[in-house]
């Protein structure tokens, strides 16, 4: 194949994944005259940047301050906990500790449909259905066998050779942790962090098993913009509402991205 | 929950730790030996909590009666194997377990037959239309669920949409006014154009820098000495890349058996529910649309047992390497 063919073939791949994204922008800017018109419009910049108007309301950001709040509870709970048990992990030898990291493996592979029927009515039992509390709770269950699993892997990389030359310099066991292997997981932190700030920012099943049409997340309030109502549905509203939530995850997913998906490939390749 | 995720990185290699221990007093020793379940109780009591008791809950759930009876306070009642009875010999229910893996199959195979062409036409590019794919996939992958179900509805639209548009255009004239989500198969058909286009980014990303890890020197050499480039392939290229394909396929099929979000959306989007139930939606509409609490556990625990015996092979190989 010339590499003509392949540049013209990667061309149209590019259009075809392009194409929905672009739609998503350009459409929100219609009005409502060109959104019926018989031929679509490709170039509507310029246009009509009413439709946010009409979305930013106030349910929007009730949604908002839910999602803000729940993701995170998430994020903060999660990384203080997986970071506890990445450090016993992988800087101490216990009995257990097989078991554990078995555990967190296996955990890792449960679908959430596969146990949502359950979890519902725990958080009914406990009253907790269509909470902040209750959600969070999924939430951090649902995203720690990850993190502890990814941070174990940054701690490890982490020589503990180190934290003993601190130690013969003076420092305690815990100050030379905190001096030497604390900055240098850094990096690891915020891959986590990250990680599970988007896993719980675009939760869908969850968040629709759990919470009430009166409380929702960001995700839960999208989808609502075209079932709401028996009107036919506002489409350029519809798609201002899609990137006011996807656009500035998307900026962060893309910078973050690169650090997340080497450490997989690197692993199965090597191993 | 969501497919945003790469598998974890295998840990670096490993050093022992106990080597160069400097010394310490009693107390110290003592207190480090409770500090490891000291430092692992959080995890392990959250995992117990939110994980553990729904999950034994469940399963004792799927041996009873637990309907909307149970739901204003009667006992549940204890029915041993019955609704894993029911479930095996409904047919609604084949109907449902099949077509999730019919479903998961497809829309697999296609994913990674797709992506791992994208893969390879990667390497064939010049630079700047490399940059371009990775950037244009990149968007696609970053894009939330939900902000992409609503795009795809709104590309598909009966009267609007301008994939009608396209199809009239092009001289298929039947596609005006056209409703997608009304037949099954064609129901099906958007489901899956729709996670296709959602998986690939990610499975051309992985197998891409794979095949980038492809020693050049091999296959020179291999060229040198006769090979073809079919025998280089399969020789030098298939055997390096084989370890990501296997977990990405797994990956893929893992995610697209307990596919929820899509076919939810769809089906509130105008799909006949009865008909495009898979595994996820179905045990959903058990549970919470019917309150039949029993029969909802029986599916999910079958559908967590099928996801079991996929991934165990992958888990037991992780755990070896721990």
């Amino acid at each position: 194949m010339s590499r003509k063919v392949s540049n013209a073939l990667g061309l149209v791949v590019a259009l075809v994944w392009v194409f929905p994204v672009y739609w998503m922008v350009s459409s929100s800017f219609l009005d409502s005259t060109q959104v019926r018109s018989k031929d679509p419009v490709f170039w509507p910049f310029g246009g009509d940047a009413s439709a946010y108007g009409r979305v930013f309301d106030d349910s929007f950001l009730a949604s908002m301050r839910l999602s803000v709040t729940v993701t995170l509870i998430t994020v903060v709970v999660a990384l203080i906990l997986a970071f506890l048990t990445a450090i016993a992990v992988s800087r101490f030898r216990f009995r257990g500790r097989k078991a554990l990291v078995l555990t967190v493996l296996i955990v890792q592979m449960i679908p959430a449909e596969g146990l949502f029927i359950s979890q519902y009515k725990m958080l009914e039992g406990w009253h907790l259905l269509n909470s902040i509390l209750g959600l969070s709770l999924l939430y951090v269950a649902a995203v720690l066998p990850f993190t502890v699993w990814m941070l174990r892997g940054f701690v490890e990389g982490i020589p503990v050779d180190l934290e003993h030359a601190a130690m013969i310099d003076g420092c305690s066991r815990t100050r030379a942790f905190f001096v030497v292997t604390f900055p240098l997981l850094a990096p690891g932190l915020v891959a986590c962090g990250v990680y599970a700030f988007l896993q719980a920012w675009n939760e869908f099943t969850l968040a629709t098993v759990v919470m009430s049409p009166s409380n929702r997340t960001v995700p839960l309030w999208l989808r609502g913009l075209t079932t709401s109502s028996n009107a036919a549905i506002d489409w350029p509203g519809v798609m201002a509402g899609a990137v006011l939530v996807a656009v500035p995850v998307m900026v962060f997913f893309i910078i973050v991205q690169n650090k997340m998906t080497s450490g997989l490939v690197a692993g199965a390749v090597k191993g | 929950m969501s497919d945003l995720l790469v598998a974890p990185p295998a840990p670096p290699s490993r050093r022992r730790r106990d080597a160069k221990r400097p010394p310490s007093s009693k107390t110290s020793r003592r207190l480090r030996a409770v500090a490891p379940y000291l430092l692992v109780l959080p995890v392990v009591v959250t995992l117990a909590v939110a994980l553990g008791y729904p999950l034994v809950r469940q399963l004792v759930m799927s041996f009873q009666e637990f309907g909307l009876a149970q739901q204003f306070g009667a006992e549940p009642e204890w029915v041993g194997l019955e609704n894993y009875k029911t479930l095996l010999t409904d047919d609604a229910t084949w109907a449902v377990i099949i077509r999730s893996l019919v479903f998961c199959a497809v829309n697999a195979a296609v994913t990674m037959i797709l992506g791992m062409a994208v893969a390879v036409l990667k390497t064939k590019l010049s630079t700047w239309v490399r940059i371009v794919v990775q950037s244009v996939l990149l968007l696609a992958w970053a894009m939330p669920v939900i902000a992409s179900m609503t795009v795809w509805q709104w590309l598909f639209d009966t009267q609007y949409g301008v994939i009608n548009w396209l199809l009239v255009k092009l001289g298929f004239g039947q596609y005006a006014q056209h409703s997608w989500l009304l037949e099954p198969m064609s129901f099906f058909f958007v489901a899956t154009v729709i996670v296709v286009w959602m998986s690939v980014p990610f499975v051309a990303f992985s197998l891409y820098a794979a095949l980038t890890q492809v020693s050049s020197e091999q296959l020179e050499a291999a060229q040198l000495d006769g090979a073809g480039a079919w025998q280089r392939f399969r020789h030098i290229t298939v055997p390096t890349i084989m370890p990501v394909v296997y977990v990405v396929s797994l990956l893929q099929v893992v995610w697209d058996l307990r596919v929820f979000a899509q076919i939810y959306y769809l089906q509130g989007a105008g799909g006949l529910r009865s008909q495009t139930d898979l595994l996820g939606t179905h045990i959903y509409n058990l549970g919470i649309g019917q309150s039949s609490y029993g029969m909802a556990s029986a599916v999910a625990i079958f559908m967590l047992v099928l996801t079991l015996v996929l991934t165990i092979g992958y888990v037991r190989k992780l755990a070896k390497e721990d």
